[in-house]
């Protein structure tokens, strides 16, 4: 029997969601400080426009719902689904009002896309955005690729048990240190660390490239928010082909590795323990897996004979597979090149290698490691036990941080959500191919969108109907959230009208 | 069946006076070598219709002369050279756009990216031919209009498998300028209500804590 959501419920979702959007609006000052500095003047105007609108409403909100109660898992789970919604209507605004996108749908589904950290983009004229307006692109992967709700957490929640459920509704089922919030301050301190590291040699790499200072730097700020956040928004259209370097690409492989690691590894790598890289079943999977589909899609470079020099086939191979596997979507080629010059093969190697994407409690999304490791030892422990003497015991164990017995809860919970990933990647699929494109290509679309990835084989264009900017804007909110937040605000809505 | 019989008969008529023209022009024909017979009877015969050959001929060759010399010297847009990379691979070709971003020197070539409005295409020039260029696309400026032409490559071996075109020629067709920026008075407007309703819920929030 459903149960009505009582007017208590919506007080407390409201009152924290108002908490959020001025958590929300206040990172807009970010951007709105550069435009002021660097004379942006109706950039500037946007960025204002949109973060007094968040204030306002946040201001409201807060106000009419104030309480002092905690969130149970209802509440917490539906806060964490709406939250990112209205993200991305209040992201979008300065978006929309810059000029630079056709509809507010499309700067919604851009909104969407960095929040997500997936970077499918419609942007137009992209270079000649301004900068602020470009930052704030990349920051809003930054926010996103930490958990918009972990922003909240970090700075504006003083500490309160529901944390952790909203903390659980961003797809992070792992805390790092016994406290949430603790948790939340020490990803941040994480990504701000690398934040530093990597703009300083993304900006010398830049320099050494023969860009201008200023330019370097920025370019390397947004370019290490989106690559290790695995978001792939870049300032430029070209992407990472604009900077025609060896260099540029090795630094943004390496960062977008570091951001498909799990926040725990990093942590326990922090605290000296280095051997755990090597013996993490997270870890160890992602090798494997990056080593099969590298196979794959080598062989499909090398049938589709693009490539002649075996370098050069690796370099463009490697890149889009690591940038698909660990969900960032940086390109060094266009995007008409996928489905026109590489063959069906190599781009089924992509969409593989984007399925899985990177570790759990990391910036990824897609099926993660973890998961794809606890099938192989499911299945070998099903092995086991059929080759061993019926009356034997047999257990399977795996490492992850610790020593950890496999138990079937942790299997199903494992195939569940594969599963529905494995349904959000063939529902797009479906509706691409319904509006008139071929399956592969509509399947890579799909994939890259679900798995919050951005790799484009040219399907996602300001052109394409809005049935697919829906369903994709539907994908990455869903794939990012790991479903439950999502299932669980559907579920708050449907007992909202038939419940008693 | 009589239109049938006319038709025949015209036919035959039609035969019989070609082999008495044919027997005609070899008996007064001064040459005794049956080849120079059978090429003068053509040369009577089919004289027109060889001329009308011979134009043609010489037009076609023409026409495919000049197509092949200008094959590509029309300018190509970027989503033309993008698509159909294979078709260009290899050969020269001209591309018209604006240069944008940074222009990235390396020892004496330098990386421009130009962008035609639908994409921006890589171009690795000698640094000597940047010169001319004064304005770069930016959200401040509108970059120079040039025209480019080089070798294009789908997958140059020399730069990682990038598409690019290596160039051997830049002409700045029409000259970049700063941007201004015109304030829009609506947003201004905007702003000041905003922030009117933002002290409005401030003081009301203070009143109701209070």
């Amino acid at each position: 029997m459903l149960l009505k959501p009582q007017i208590k419920d919506i007080r407390i979702v409201s009152y924290y969601l108002g908490k959020i959007i001025i958590g929300l609006s206040l990172c807009l000052t970010l951007p709105l400080v550069l435009a002021l500095s660097n004379q942006e003047i109706n950039p500037a105007y946007d960025l204002a426009l949109s973060f007094l609108v968040g204030l306002i409403i946040g201001l409201i909100l807060i106000s009419v719902f104030k309480t002092d109660e905690d969130l149970n898992w209802m509440q917490g789970m539906s806060l964490v689904g709406l939250s990112w919604l209205v993200a991305m209507f209040l992201g979008a605004i300065p978006l929309f009002l810059s000029g630079h996108w056709k509809s507010y749908l499309d700067a919604c589904f851009d909104a969407m896309s960095g929040f997500a950290t997936t970077g499918l983009a419609l942007v137009q004229d992209l270079d000649h955005l301004s900068v602020s307006c470009n930052f704030w692109r990349h920051l809003m992967m930054f926010i996103g690729g930490q958990g918009i709700v972990i922003v909240a957490l970090s700075f504006f929640v003083k500490g309160f048990s529901g944390a952790f459920k909203m903390y659980v509704g961003e797809a992070r089922d792992e805390r790092i240190l016994p406290n949430v919030i603790h948790t939340s301050r020490f990803i941040w301190l994480v990504s701000i660390t690398y934040l530093i590291l990597g703009t300083t040699a993304l900006g010398a790499v830049g320099m050494l490239n023969g860009m201008k200072p200023f330019n370097a730097f920025f370019h390397g700020a947004c370019v290490f928010m989106a690559a290790f956040d695995t978001g792939g928004f870049s300032p430029q259209s070209q992407n990472i082909l604009y900077y025609h370097s060896l260099l540029y690409e090795v630094v943004t492989v390496v960062i977008m590795i570091l951001g498909a690691i799990n926040f725990k590894l990093h942590y326990h790598i922090w605290m000296g323990n280095r051997k755990e890289i090597f013996k993490n079943i997270e870890t160890i999977t992602f090798f494997i897996t990056i080593m099969i589909a590298f196979f794959i899609t080598a062989i499909g470079l090398s049938q589709a004979g693009i490539y002649p020099k075996a370098v050069v086939l690796f370099r463009k191979g490697f890149y889009q597979l690591i940038s698909g596997h660990t969900g960032t979507g940086y390109q060094t080629i266009y995007a008409a090149q996928f489905k026109n010059e590489w063959s069906h093969l190599a781009m089924f190697g992509i969409i593989c290698a984007m399925a899985l994407g990177g570790a759990v409690c990391s910036t990824t999304g897609a099926i993660k490691m973890l998961r794809i490791g606890i099938f192989f030892k499911a299945l070998l422990e099903d092995i086991k036990r059929i080759i061993s003497p019926e009356i034997s015991m047999v257990t399977q164990k795996f490492h992850h941080i610790k020593e950890i017995f496999l138990e079937d809860k942790q299997v199903r919970s494992a195939l569940l959500i594969t599963l529905l990933y494995l349904l959000l990647y063939i529902l797009g699929a479906i509706v691409g191919m319904v509006l008139g494109n071929p399956f592969l290509n509509s399947l890579f679309e799909s994939t890259s969108a679900a798995a919050n990835v951005g790799l484009s084989c040219g399907i996602t264009n300001v052109n394409m109907p809005t049935l697919l900017k829906l369903t994709y804007i539907f994908q990455m909110w869903a794939g990012r959230l790991e479903f439950m937040s999502i299932f669980v605000l559907m579920g708050f809505f449907v007992a909202a009208f038939k419940g008693k | 069946m009589i239109e049938k019989s006319k038709i025949k008969n015209l036919r035959q008529r039609w035969i019989r006076l070609r082999r008495k023209k044919l027997k005609q022009s070899i008996s007064t024909n001064l040459y005794k070598s049956p080849l120079i017979s059978i090429l003068k009877f053509i040369e009577i015969h089919f004289a027109k219709f060889i001329e009308i050959c011979c134009l043609w001929f010489v037009i076609l060759i023409f026409t495919f002369y000049i197509l092949h010399l200008n094959c590509y010297a029309q300018p190509i847009s970027s989503s033309e050279l993008i698509n159909n990379a294979k078709q260009y691979d290899g050969k020269e070709v001209v591309y018209e756009g604006e240069v944008i971003g940074d222009m990235m020197v390396r020892a004496e070539f330098a990386w421009i990216n130009v962008s035609d409005g639908r994409s921006a295409i890589g171009i690795w020039i000698d640094k000597d031919l940047l010169k001319d260029i004064l304005y770069t696309g930016s959200y401040k400026s509108k970059g120079d209009w040039v025209s480019i032409t080089g070798i294009f490559h789908r997958a140059c071996s020399a730069h990682g498998g990038d598409l690019d075109i290596h160039a051997t020629s830049l002409a700045r067709i029409k000259s970049g300028e700063l941007k201004q920026e015109r304030i829009i008075s609506t947003k201004h407007n905007l702003l000041i209500v905003l922030l009117g309703a933002l002290c409005l819920i401030l003081i009301l929030r203070r009143l109701i804590i209070r």
